[in-house]
Formats: C-alpha cells, sequence, structure tokens
C-alpha cells in the first residue's frame, strides 16, 4: 500500500517529520516497507545560468556560467534548452547521480573544465523526460536544496496485514495514526449529491448472499477528459498511470478510502442490470484485454446481453468508459469476501478491487462510496447526476463488545488507565459507553476484525504500544524436568555417536524423484504430491538412502568421491499423518580414507556400514551382543553383501552394500554401503525410571585361558553360527568366542571354507586342570559341529 | 706387586679398552677368567707357591682380578649404551611425516541450533513435543483460526497430497500443528517447544521449499504478553550469548494469535556487514502472539480459564544468523567443503551451563 506525504496530510493534521511517521506506522502495525524521502537528491541544489555560451570547440555544448547561491562554476552541459538567465538543477562533483549510480566527477569536456553538471529528470530518477535539462520557475531561490523547492513529496510503502482492510485506504491509515498521537484526523462530511431524475438502468439482486448492496447512479452528460494536474500527480505519486476523469476517480476512491467502484458507459448497456452468477460458457473480456470463461460460483454484474463485468474484481471492455462517453452508470457495491477470493484465485485476477473486497470493505461505504464519486465526476467531467438506485441493503454491522478493563491487563501484560482505553478505542472510530463494571464497545462500520473482548484488548495495547509492556521472565519452577523424552535423547545419541564415527551428518529434502523413490520400493500415487516444486522433488521419500547416494554423486562430481554422510529423518510409507518412521540413514562412498604413506586406503563395504549400524543401535539404548544377523536385507541393497539386525522378529536395521543397479539407475559409482535404522523400533527400557545403577563389578581372581579352533565349513555355514554354537558348549566357563582368520582355497576343498575362532575359558571358583580345558575344547568341537557340520581342521 | 703382574693388568687394560664389541669384550673375559683363562691360571699356580709368599702373592692377584672385573663391567657399560645409541641412529624416523588420517564428523548446523534452542527452553521448563510431517487440514489450518477461502492460507503456498475420500492431506507449513495435537492430548498447564521440518511451495534465494521451525507453546491460567516478551528476550540474548541484544514486539497479524507481534531484535549493517547487537537498526526474526480464544476452543480448552502464548521461529535463519552462513540454499546441498566448514564437531553439546558454542 502507496501513499504520500501529502496524500496522508489530506486526512491527517499533523506536523511529525517523516522518520517519526514512519516509526509510528511501524510500531502500530502498518509495517514500513520503505520509505522513499529522495534522500537521494539531497546536495543537488538550485543554480541560476548566469551566462550560457557557445563551447569554442563542439557545436553541440554550451559552456554555462552558474550561480549556485555565491559559489560560481563553471558547467558545460549539452542540452538544448541550457540558455542564459534559466534556473535549473545543479550536481556538483562527488555526488551520485540516482539513474545511473555514478559519482559525478571534475572533468574537461571537449577541453573546458566542468565543475558539475545540470541535470535532466531522467538523471535524477524523476521521470523519463530526458530531452533536456529541468526548468524551474524564475522565481526559485538560488542554492535551495531541490527535494524542497521541487516539492518531492516522500512516499510511503507499508504492507497491510490481512485482517486491516481499513487501511487499504488512506484514510484508514491516518485515522490510526491519529490515534497513536501523531495528529488529528480531519473530518470528511459526506454531503449527497442531488438527483435530478430517475435512473434509466435499474438493478435487481439475484444473490442477496453474494451481492447485498448495490447502489447505482446514472450520470448523464459528462465529458471523460484528461484529469486535472492534482489528480494526476495524486496517481502518478504512487506510480499509478492516470488514464482518464472517470477511471482516475475510481482509482482515487479505491486507494483514499479502500472503497472500489465501477463506471459503465451506460449507453453500452443493453436494458437493466442483474446481479446474478455466471453461467457455465458466458465469457467476460476484461479490461485487462484478456478473455475470461465465467462459471457458476462467480458473480457477474449482467445486463440483457451478458456478463459485463465479475462483481468486484474487474470490469469489461464491452461496457466500459472511453473519451466518447457521454452517459454513465456508476457502480458502488457490497459483495461476499469468500466469492471474491475464489473468483479471484481461480481466473488469476489480482486487482485492487479483488484485494479489498477479498479483506472486507466497509459496507457503509456503498452509499458514501457512490456520494463521493458522483460528487467528484459531475465537479471534473459535468453532466447530471440521477437519484440513487440501491438494490438490497446495507447489512446490519452494530454490535457491542462489552470490555472488562482487567483484561487488558490480564491478557496484555499492561497496566492501561480505563480513561485512556476509552480513547484509544474512540479514536479508532468504536462508540465507547460505560456499562455495567466493564465498557460497552461498538465498534465503526470499517471494522469487520473486531468482534470478541480479546480483539479489544489487541487494539488498546497496539495503540497504547507494545514498547510499553514491561517484559517479564517467566515464572520458573525450582528445578526444570528433563526437556526430552528418552527416544529424543537416544536420537541425539545416535546422531553424535554417528558423527564421532567420522560421518557428516547432512539435512535433505524430505521429497525426491518418484523414479528414485521406485527403486527404494516408494513412489506410490498417495506420496507423491499434487503440486511439487519441480519434477524431480514430486515424491515423498521411502528412504533417505536414496538422497544420500545421490549426495555422494554430487560430491563425486566435485571430484571428492570419498565421503561419510549420514541423516536423521521421516521417512513416508502412506499418504496420512503418522505414517511416517524416524531413521538414521548413513552411506559411505569410495575408499576409507585419503592415500596415505603407512595406512593404504581400501574400498568401503558391507562391514563399514555394519558396523556404523551397530554403533548407531548402541547409542539408541540396543545391547548389540543380543542382535540377531541375517542375510535378509531389502532388494535395493547387494543380496551377497548385506543384512538386516533384528532383535526377536523386529527388524531394527538394514545395512550392506548398495545394489549396483540402483547405483547404476542413479548414476552413481560405487563402491557404496550404507544402513537404515529404525529409530522408533528400538525398544522401551521396562520403566524409564529404573535405577541408574550398574550391576556390581566382579572382577574375576584367576587368569583366563584361551583355546584357538580351526574349523572347516561349508562356504554357507555362518559365522555367527559356529560362534554361538561354541559359546554354547559352556555358558558358564565360556566368557568370549571370536572369528580371527577366515578363508577359502584349494587347500580347504572346493565349496568349504577354513574359520577359525579363538575360544576364552573364565574361571570363577579355581583354577582348570589341563583335563579340564581338554574336556570343554572337545564339547566346542561336538557342539560346532553338530550345529553347522564343521569339523575341526586334521 | 711385582712387575709381572703390573705388566699383566696393564696389557689386559689393554685388552678390555681395545674390546669394541660386546662378544669381544667376552672373548677377553673368557681369556683371562676363564676356566682356562691366564689369571685363572695364575691363581690356580698359588698352591705351588711358598706359604709365606703365597699369601702375598694371592693378594696381590685378587687385587688384579678385582681391578679387571671394574674393567669389564665399565667397559661393558660402555658397550652397551654405543648399541643402543647406534640403534637410535637406525631408528631414526621423519615426524614431519602426516599422522594417520583420522576420520572426523561433523554436526549439521540444524541439529547443533535446535539442540541449542532446547537447552535454552529446557532451563526455562519446556519440553520438546513433535508432530507428523504428512497434516491434515484442520490441524494445519481449520484448528489454527485459518478458515478455508481465509486470505492467510494463500500466504502459506502449501504442498498437497492426492485427494483422498476423507480430504486432501498436506505437507505441514508451519510447525504450529504441534500445538493443536499437545492441547488435544494434555492439560494445561502446558509448556513446549516444537521443532522440525516445514515445507512451502516456494524456491528462490531466500526460501526453500523445505525448511525447519520452533514452535512454542504456553497455556496455564495466567501467562500473560509480557511473559512473551521476557521470554523471547531471554531467548534472543541467551542464543546469540550476548546481553544487550535490543529486542523489540511490533503489532502484526496471524488468524491463531491476538495480539499478534512480530519480534525484531538489534543489528547494525554498517559497511554491509550484519551485527547482531544494538547498532540503531532492526532484524525481524519471528512471529509471536497471545493464542487465540478460537484455537484454544479447537483444542478443547477453555478460553475463559485459561490463555497462553505462542511463537514460530525459522531455525536455519536464527543459524545464518548467529553463524554467518551466508545463503540458506546451502544448507541442504550435502556439500562435504560446507558441511566441514558450518557443521560442529561431535563433542560440542550445547548445555546452558557449560556453554551453548565455542
Amino acid at each position: 500500500m502507496k501513499f504520500t506525504l501529502s496524500w496522508l496530510k489530506q486526512h491527517l493534521d499533523t506536523d511529525a517529520p517523516v522518520r517519526v511517521i514512519g516509526e509510528t506506522l511501524t510500531m502500530i502495525g502498518l509495517e514500513v516497507e520503505s520509505i522513499d524521502d529522495f534522500q537521494a537528491l539531497r546536495g543537488f541544489v538550485v543554480a541560476h545560468v548566469v551566462e550560457a555560451v557557445q563551447h569554442p570547440d563542439a557545436d553541440r555544448l554550451r559552456v554555462c556560467t552558474v550561480d549556485a547561491g555565491g559559489e560560481i562554476l563553471k558547467v558545460v552541459c549539452g542540452a538544448p534548452n541550457a540558455r542564459t538567465g534559466m534556473k535549473a538543477v545543479l550536481a556538483r562533483p562527488g555526488l551520485t547521480i540516482p539513474a545511473t549510480g555514478d559519482v559525478l566527477k571534475k572533468g574537461a569536456i571537449r577541453g573546458v573544465e566542468s565543475q558539475g553538471m545540470l541535470c535532466s529528470a531522467r538523471e535524477l530518477g524523476l521521470g523519463q523526460d530526458h530531452d533536456g535539462i529541468i526548468e524551474l520557475a524564475a522565481d526559485t531561490p538560488v542554492g535551495e536544496p531541490i527535494p524542497e523547492v521541487m516539492g518531492l513529496d516522500p512516499v510511503f510503502d507499508i504492507s497491510i496485514t490481512p485482517n486491516r482492510a481499513d487501511c487499504l485506504g488512506v484514510r484508514g491509515v491516518a485515522r490510526d495514526l491519529a490515534a497513536a498521537g501523531l495528529g488529528t484526523l480531519k473530518p470528511m462530511p459526506v454531503e449527497p449529491a442531488p438527483g435530478g431524475y430517475d435512473s434509466p438502468v435499474s438493478v435487481v439482486l439475484e444473490r442477496p448472499d453474494a451481492c447485498p448492496l448495490f447502489v447505482g447512479r446514472h450520470i448523464r452528460g459528462v465529458v471523460n477528459r484528461e484529469s486535472p494536474d492534482w489528480l494526476k500527480a495524486r496517481l502518478a505519486s504512487i506510480g499509478l498511470r492516470p488514464i482518464s476523469a472517470l477511471v482516475d476517480i475510481t482509482n482515487l476512491l479505491s486507494i483514499d478510502l479502500a472503497r472500489p467502484l465501477h463506471v459503465f458507459d451506460a449507453d453500452r448497456l443493453t436494458g437493466g442490470i442483474r446481479v446474478r452468477m455466471a453461467q457455465e460458457g458466458e465469457t467476460l473480456a476484461a479490461l485487462n484485454d484478456r478473455t475470461y470463461a465465467l462459471s457458476g460460483e462467480m458473480i457477474v454484474i449482467a445486463d440483457e446481453a451478458g456478463p459485463q463485468a465479475l462483481g468486484g474484481v474487474i470490469g469489461g471492455t464491452p461496457t466500459g468508459c472511453t473519451g466518447t462517453t457521454v452517459n454513465v452508470f456508476l457502480e458502488s457495491a457490497l459483495f461476499d469476501p469468500l466469492r471474491i477470493a475464489a473468483t479471484g484465485r481461480l481466473l488469476g485476477i489480482d486487482s485492487d478491487a479483488r484485494y479489498r473486497f477479498e479483506r472486507g470493505v466497509d459496507p457503509a461505504s456503498a452509499r458514501t462510496g457512490a456520494e463521493i464519486a458522483t460528487r467528484l465526476i459531475l465537479e471534473l467531467c459535468g453532466g447530471e447526476a440521477s437519484r440513487l438506485v440501491v438494490a438490497g441493503a446495507e447489512p446490519d454491522w452494530r454490535r457491542s463488545i462489552p470490555l472488562r478493563p482487567a483484561r487488558v491487563g490480564q491478557l496484555g501484560g499492561v497496566d492501561v488507565p480505563v480513561g485512556t482505553m476509552a480513547r484509544i478505542l474512540s479514536n479508532l472510530g468504536c462508540e465507547v459507553t460505560d456499562g455495567d463494571g466493564a465498557l460497552s464497545v461498538s465498534p465503526p462500520s470499517w471494522r469487520g476484525d473486531l468482534n470478541a473482548e480479546h480483539d479489544l484488548v489487541e487494539e488498546v495495547i497496539r495503540i497504547h504500544g507494545f514498547d510499553k509492556v514491561p517484559a517479564v521472565p517467566l515464572p520458573r519452577g525450582p528445578m526444570p524436568p528433563v526437556a526430552l523424552t528418552l527416544a529424543q535423547r537416544r536420537r541425539n545419541w545416535a546422531r553424535r555417536v554417528l558423527a564421532a564415527r567420522g560421518m557428516m551428518e547432512t539435512v535433505t529434502w524430505s521429497f525426491m524423484p518418484s523414479a528414485q523413490a521406485r527403486l527404494f520400493d516408494g513412489g506410490g500415487a498417495d506420496l507423491l504430491l499434487a503440486n511439487p516444486i519441480s519434477a524431480d522433488l514430486d515424491a515423498m521419500r521411502p528412504s533417505i538412502l536414496p538422497n544420500l547416494i545421490a549426495a555422494a554423486g554430487r560430491n563425486a562430481a566435485h571430484d571428492m568421491p570419498d565421503c561419510a554422510l549420514f541423516e536423521i529423518g521421516p521417512q513416508f510409507h502412506g499418504g496420512a499423518p503418522g505414517e511416517q518412521k524416524l531413521v538414521a540413514a548413513g552411506l559411505r562412498a569410495g575408499v576409507t580414507g585419503p592415500r596415505h604413506w603407512d595406512l593404504k586406503p581400501r574400498p568401503v563395504d558391507a562391514f563399514d556400514a555394519k558396523a556404523d549400524a551397530m554403533a548407531a543401535l548402541s547409542a539408541a539404548g540396543v545391547a548389540v551382543d543380543r542382535l540377531q544377523v541375517a542375510a535378509d536385507a531389502p532388494r535395493w541393497y547387494h543380496p551377497g553383501r548385506s543384512g538386516a539386525l533384528r532383535l526377536g522378529p523386529t527388524v531394527l536395521a538394514w545395512f550392506g552394500e548398495i545394489h549396483p543397479k540402483v547405483a547404476r539407475d542413479m548414476d552413481v559409482r560405487g563402491p557404496l554401503a550404507g544402513f537404515e535404522v529404525f529409530l522408533e523400533a528400538v525398544p522401551e527400557p521396562k520403566s524409564v525410571s529404573a535405577s541408574k545403577a550398574r550391576p556390581l563389578l566382579r572382577v574375576p581372581s584367576f587368569h583366563p585361558v584361551t583355546r584357538d579352533f580351526a574349523f572347516i565349513a561349508d562356504v554357507r555355514v555362518d559365522a555367527e553360527a559356529v560362534v554361538k554354537a561354541a559359546r554354547g558348549a559352556d555358558r558358564k566357563l565360556i566368557a568370549d568366542v571370536r572369528v580371527f582368520d577366515v578363508f577359502e582355497g584349494a587347500n580347504v576343498g572346493e565349496g568349504r571354507k577354513s574359520l577359525a575362532v579363538t575360544v576364552t575359558l573364565q574361571p570363577t571358583e579355581r583354577a582348570l586342570t589341563d583335563a579340564e580345558i581338554e574336556a570343554i575344547a572337545a564339547r566346542v568341537v561336538d557342539a560346532v559341529g553338530k550345529a553347522t557340520g564343521a569339523l575341526l581342521r586334521g | 706387586m711385582h712387575d709381572d703382574l703390573k705388566d699383566l693388568l696393564s696389557s689386559l687394560a689393554e685388552e678390555v679398552a681395545a674390546a669394541d664389541s660386546v662378544s669381544a669384550l667376552e672373548a677377553v673375559r673368557v681369556e683371562t677368567l676363564g676356566k682356562k683363562g691366564r689369571l685363572t691360571g695364575l691363581l690356580k699356580q698359588l698352591g705351588a707357591l711358598p706359604a709365606e709368599e703365597r699369601s702375598e702373592r694371592g693378594a696381590a692377584l685378587n687385587a688384579v682380578k678385582q681391578t679387571l672385573g671394574e674393567l669389564l663391567e665399565a667397559r661393558a657399560a660402555t658397550l652397551r649404551d654405543a648399541e643402543i645409541d647406534a640403534r637410535l641412529a637406525r631408528e631414526r624416523i621423519d615426524v614431519t611425516l602426516p599422522i594417520r588420517p583420522e576420520a572426523e564428523g561433523r554436526i549439521h548446523p540444524i541439529s547443533q541450533t535446535m539442540d541449542e534452542i532446547v537447552a535454552i527452553f529446557g532451563q526455562m521448563g519446556f519440553s520438546v513435543a513433535e508432530g507428523p510431517d504428512i497434516e491434515d487440514d484442520f490441524h494445519n489450518f481449520t484448528a489454527l483460526n485459518i478458515p478455508p477461502e481465509h486470505p492467510a492460507r494463500q500466504m502459506h503456498d502449501t504442498f498437497y497430497l492426492p485427494e483422498r475420500p476423507e480430504g486432501r492431506n498436506l505437507l505441514r507449513t508451519h510447525t504450529s500443528p504441534v500445538q493443536i495435537r499437545t492441547m488435544s492430548t494434555r492439560q494445561p498447564p502446558i509448556r513446549i517447544i516444537a521443532p522440525g521440518r516445514t515445507y512451502r511451495c516456494d524456491s528462490d534465494m531466500t526460501h526453500t521449499p523445505m525448511f525447519h521451525q520452533v514452535e512454542a507453546l504456553v497455556v496455564d491460567r495466567s501467562t500473560h504478553f509480557g511473559h512473551l516478551k521476557g521470554a523471547i528476550t531471554e531467548f534472543v540474548r541467551a542464543y546469540f550469548e550476548l546481553d544487550d541484544v535490543p529486542v523489540r514486539l511490533r503489532p502484526s497479524f496471524f488468524p491463531f494469535t491476538e495480539p499478534s507481534a512480530e519480534v525484531d531484535i538489534g543489528c547494525s549493517r554498517k559497511g554491509g556487514e550484519l551485527k547482531i547487537g544494538s547498532g540503531g537498526d532492526w532484524l525481524e526474526i519471528m512471529g509471536c502472539g497471545m493464542v487465540h480464544p478460537n484455537v484454544l476452543r479447537a483444542s478443547g480448552i477453555d478460553p475463559d480459564v485459561y490463555q497462553g502464548f505462542a511463537f514460530g521461529m525459522g531455525i536455519e535463519r536464527i543459524a545464518m544468523l548467529k553463524y554467518g552462513i551466508p545463503d540458506l540454499r546451502t544448507f541442504y546441498d550435502s556439500d562435504l567443503r560446507w558441511l566441514r566448514h558450518y557443521g560442529f564437531v561431535p563433542l560440542d553439546v550445547p548445555t546452558t551451563t557449560g556453554g551453548l558454542a565455542r
């Protein structure tokens, strides 16, 4: 919403400087986006051209001797209108020329030194005129700053929140400023314009729900000439292009009073007006030179020939006013905001009228707007007005809201005297009377946003000043509770453990290309976005891994092929709230490290991913020595180099090398090894409040004994099966079983492998005899053989 | 001592001194003090001497033996040291070579900032609540006093999922639905913050289609606008680790709060460089307000009894401001150089007692 200082002063009697007005606007919620007060033109001054003579070496240039208020300068000027005696705008060296942004330097032009520049309107950013330099009135005082003598009017641009429809007019802004103590709102009496005859155009409202009130007026014998200078200047000052008096008057009322109007060329209407819903198949050739297909939910102003305007949104060309218009019909109506919003959105029309109607136009302004517009038309275009045509009725906006003064302090946290409350509200246009222990407040017609006590509390403290509300720390209890749930803490531990293992935490989009989602069992119809930001971010992610794989690919493209990335975030398996899982996923790509003189890097593999997954699970509270490992990860993993980590039937994680076909389809080169840990699947402890005490440490007093065993087994025998069987051979004495060597080769036989384990025996009561150790060893061989068919290597 | 023994001792001393290795020294020892050694031989001959000579000769021989022993031991020590010295010379390495590579990970600035926020609000008695990324219309809009066709809905650039019989779901446009989910399941007093992902169909220099917010909600019988101002002021100063950041609340409009305000913090933009603190300029960092009675009502809480405040703040934005990260879009690039540079070492866990950031 733009307006100038002088426009504001049409409604507000104030001496406040621009800066104070700007600060006040912002502090009452009318946020200033910008104020152009022509600071860039400070320094440019009025100069008198004492003498302009021909440049000795250039036909088109003149050497001007200028008086800049006591200082005489020589300036070379190329403008055709530079001449002796004129008053012009002088820029001295060092000033920045607004149009170019260049700093003016002293210099010689064709051998004559120029000590400044005489400026055109375009150079100052004051218009497009570049045919010559600016010519000021002969009596303009020399040496004065340009913004003052040219009467440049500071332009405010403020953003209006959707609840403040009344401030979409300059008068509303002025009223708020006056309430905030920045001057007085000037009275604006509205005298009805006399009507001399009955309008030949009649109005019928078919749908009072969509258009409850239509105030019309026929005006005959107008001349739609160019607007007078004051009106053209006012519109131009905020960037609106003056068109013709009739159009400019409607624009003026829209900006000045937030009252949209429409003027039909009455001679181009066929019969009377009906305000009705559009019918399928009807079209409107609109004033923005586009033709719109209308539908049944749109409200139109129609005559017998069909729709001539989209009510409250835009007018039509066939019945619009032109330079030859003689008789007009003025429309000042009220429309249902929701229908206006829907129509504007369906057709993609952003008009000043739509903007105001969808936020709510003052219902009382239908009549006053018609009167004010009539007077302006008669004044600027001549003619004679009919009596008003009023169809429908002004909706009853009068209401009374009780305000208990104590509520201002209770909600607002600030003490405001009751008298101040009453003054603030009445300055905003409310009628305030003392009720029974409460103020009785009747909001004005233009404040449709005030409907309940809390609305009034807000108005009071908004105008009183948010800055007057004391900041009070929140009362604290004796000791705050732990802010995080156990699950949230586990997630944080997993995050920091993974980072401590050398992985970089990243955050990637929750959506991804559907083609890639399908590689990970996603991309289903219920998880495709109806309006994706781009075609490659159209599916909610079924897994975090593809995003990490794509990220590894991007890093590889930047010559960083070796990376370790992880992310903790949601993945989605359904389109309803809650159909998502919290996953910690990680990916290692390339080799384990940089080339090094001592440590040879190796390609990342499934065991890197397994280690990461187990570390994350351990951090999340899982006793990882109880995990069962099986080689049955989903299809985006390498079928022979991947697995699942389970507790009973519950899958806690998948890990492994990424399937080469997936990598190929994503156009990323391996090796790639990843994991997905399902944090929410980690079982909760039986009791959250369980004691934090550890079991008592019992340090054994006897030395442990180790024995190595080399088994020959079928290659398909899982190492874990051997370890488990060995452990089971003596649950009391065997403290640990560890695989320390695995190999396949001709010397162990086709389809077989050698698997060596070291078994640690921990005696607890007495040292073991050789015979006892031998007996346990035999049980180990026996148990492993029974469980896996493996034989001790001979 | 007889001259023969003197000569013997001096020749033995020369041999000991000439031994240049532990083995050569051992050879000298064997040759003199061994079973068949020279000195051993002379000692064996003592028995053949007359008694009067024997004791004198014996004492002299023993003196030689002891001196020789001392010489041998001293020489052995010298040789052992020399051997270690020689090994040291052999074992010299180039200590300027680089250490073995150690992988060092990083925590993403979004996570770190969330942890900082939790640490601060945890001190004020808030706990952390969460809600789903995919939301329904009711929780994201209607319950927050944004009815269909309300102009505020258009401000939200919502991502929608396909139409379903029970209505069209969407990606939450703010963390405010967690307010509704919390109030519908818990009785006041409530003090929660809700950090999380949010989505808007918008992408340019300063907007990404996904970003993070943290929501705060306080509902009880007495929390007022002044408390909101106090809580935000305390947060801003704790988070930016600056005692004197000016904080101002300026009236605004959100459908789910009334009064509503936007929060500006003091800054300076001198020389094109943004600096948080008292510098005469202002920077908007969040929206806030008193929970609208309609929102309380939609969650089954009686607005005549309970009241409170809420605010929502962009996490990337305050991370950018505190840590000088210039470009929002880079948060989601997963660029290793960016993650290493702007990320945080895993042991830097923010606490209010131990400090938020190094």
